[in-house]
């Protein structure tokens, strides 16, 4: 906005910034390409070993496939849950509507740690730990508040109008809903489903908590490889996620544009 | 849908209270099992004691607290935990305001593909970021070998608190930049001209007009790293390697491996009642610059 020439200084320190905070993300390609048993950087040999290594490790394949399941179940929930909600709160307005929409988004204010202890005291004499249905429960609880508020702002910004005009058109509410406003909302439902997705897949601390020997996430899988052996599997590993995130933003930024999903 | 059928099912409109209790149910129902009663639970919990073989004690009482309270390690702990997060929250924003500055003055294009490379880290795991760390700060690691290849004996980076700040620092910049951008709306390059203009130095323009104006997004940025650096779990444990005893770290291990789940109700609850300081710290220091 502003044609003020930047100083070089800024220009020099915000690149040495950018390194820092990207070099996490950098080094761990070279890696994923190592040939050697051990991690080291830089790597003494190259080879594409370890991206075969993930497929033989029965472990790491049960915790993706668990993951994906886990990941889509919280996903569809979520947008049945939260879509009455966002759509109650925001169009019907029933009184205390603020307060339970911030009763509904509370669950993000609690750290993931304190959140994750609370649960597990509660689900360990239900018998819920190490099960699928108790990873879907812990894990719908930091979905559905982001469910709600994108679907929420998406609904807030419909032109009621065209909404008005089917219904003045003899249009009946549910075929209002169905056939005017979900399509106009399109875009808001595919971010939502992304940003649910992504919270689920990439969630580990409260599956930390949840998961048993029998049963693991990926992220949690991964957890425990990193703090037991140091090998280049978990860089492979890595990078395929890292391709998995950009596709996943990649269609939101096709459907609904990754500036207005992310950046408000 | 199901929620919605009803009332055209039914041929009898039903009220519109009774439509949105059904619209909110599922939610609400979730939210009570999920959230109010474990943390309710998490309270009470904290109450009760516990005996070594980890076998629950009914007695409600303050055993637990005057434990924690009393403990020289966990008063360490968590004067130790508020001290590292305060450290980490200032180098956070100190690494994060020069890309936050560049971003708001610079447009186009450019802008949006740097944006990206600032929101692209949160949306990789916490621990494939921590991996990259433990590559970069190992023995066998980035570092090491480039200062052995000078003939410098190389520190130790992992495995101790040089390792978890670094990670941490990095982990949160990107909290830190964005919510540095939200407040720089108030930063209009008019007035630094006009500071330029009446002959201050850049220098001097810097602190008296840029960072004034950008406060706000500082307060509510450093607000936001310390809450999220004083609760991190996965960093900590994965470059601390158990030698770093942080809150968070401890409460894992006490609920997973000691089993004394009434000290990590505990200690939870410690930090829940630090986030409400900062959260008064904050509106107050918001209300001064205001």
């Amino acid at each position: 906005m502003d044609e003020r020439p930047i100083s070089p200084v800024l220009k020099g320190v915000t690149l040495v910034m950018f390194l820092f905070l990207l070099a996490p993300l950098i080094v761990v390609v070279p890696i994923s390409f190592s040939g050697d048993a051990y991690m080291a950087f830089p790597p003494t040999s190259w080879s594409v070993k370890w991206y075969g290594a993930i497929f033989h490790d029965a472990q790491m394949t049960a915790a993706f496939t668990i993951s994906i399941l886990l990941a889509i179940v919280v996903t569809v929930i979520s947008l049945l849950v939260g879509l009455p909600a966002a759509y109650a709160l925001v169009r019907l307005k029933p009184r205390g509507a603020e307060a339970l929409g911030s009763l509904f988004t509370a669950p993000l204010l609690l750290p993931t740690i304190v959140l994750g202890l609370a649960i597990l005291l509660v689900f360990a004499p239900l018998g819920l730990l190490g099960t699928f249905q108790g990873l879907v429960a812990a894990h719908l609880i930091v979905t559905l508040p982001y469910a709600v508020r994108v679907l929420s702002t998406a609904l807030a910004t419909l032109p009621i109008p065209v909404e008005e005009a089917a219904a003045t058109l003899g249009a009946r509410p549910l075929t209002v809903f169905f056939k005017v406003t979900l399509p106009m909302m399109r875009s808001g439902l595919v971010s939502t489903a992304a940003l649910c997705f992504l919270v689920s897949f990439d969630e580990v601390v409260l599956s930390l908590f949840m998961t048993g020997p029998r049963l693991s996430t990926l992220p949690v899988a991964m957890y425990h490889h990193v703090e037991q052996q140091a090998d280049p599997m978990v860089a492979s590993l890595s990078v395929l996620l890292v391709v998995l995130t950009l596709v996943v933003v990649l269609i939101v930024d096709r459907t609904a544009g990754l500036a207005k999903t992310f950046v408000k | 849908m199901t929620a919605i059928d009803l009332p055209v099912a039914g041929k009898r409109p039903m009220s519109p209270t009774a439509v949105v209790m059904l619209l909110l149910l599922p939610i609400a129902v979730i939210n009570a099992i999920g959230f109010l009663w474990p943390v309710v639970n998490l309270l009470r919990m904290s109450f009760r004691d516990s005996e070594a073989s980890g076998a629950l004690l009914e007695t409600s009482g303050l055993t637990t607290w005057i434990n924690v309270l009393s403990d020289s390690f966990t008063l360490d702990l968590i004067t130790g935990s508020i001290g590292v997060s305060l450290f980490i929250t200032v180098l956070t924003l100190v690494c994060s305001y020069p890309i936050a500055l560049y971003l708001h003055r610079c447009s186009g294009l450019w802008r949006t593909v740097l944006l990206v490379l600032v929101i692209a880290p949160l949306l990789t795991s916490a621990v494939v970021r921590t991996y990259g760390w433990i590559a970069i700060l190992s023995d066998q690691g980035l570092i090491a070998n480039a200062l052995l290849a000078l003939g410098i004996t190389p520190p130790r980076l992992m495995f101790n608190l040089t390792g978890v700040i670094i990670g941490l620092t990095e982990i949160l910049m990107p909290y830190m930049i964005l919510a540095l951008l939200s407040g720089f709306g108030r930063l209009d390059p008019r007035f630094e001209e006009a500071a330029l203009t009446l002959g201050a130095t850049p220098w001097k323009t810097f602190w008296r007009v840029v960072v004034p104006l950008t406060a706000p997004g500082m307060a509510l940025g450093c607000l936001l790293c310390f809450v999220l650096a004083i609760s991190s779990f996965v960093t900590p444990k994965l470059l601390g390697g158990g030698r770093v005893f942080l809150l968070a770290t401890e409460i894992y291990d006490q609920a997973i491996v000691t089993l004394n789940w009434p000290m990590a109700a505990a200690l939870s609850i410690i930090i829940l009642v630090l986030f409400g300081f900062a959260l008064a710290l904050y509106t107050r220091a918001l209300r001064r610059i205001a």
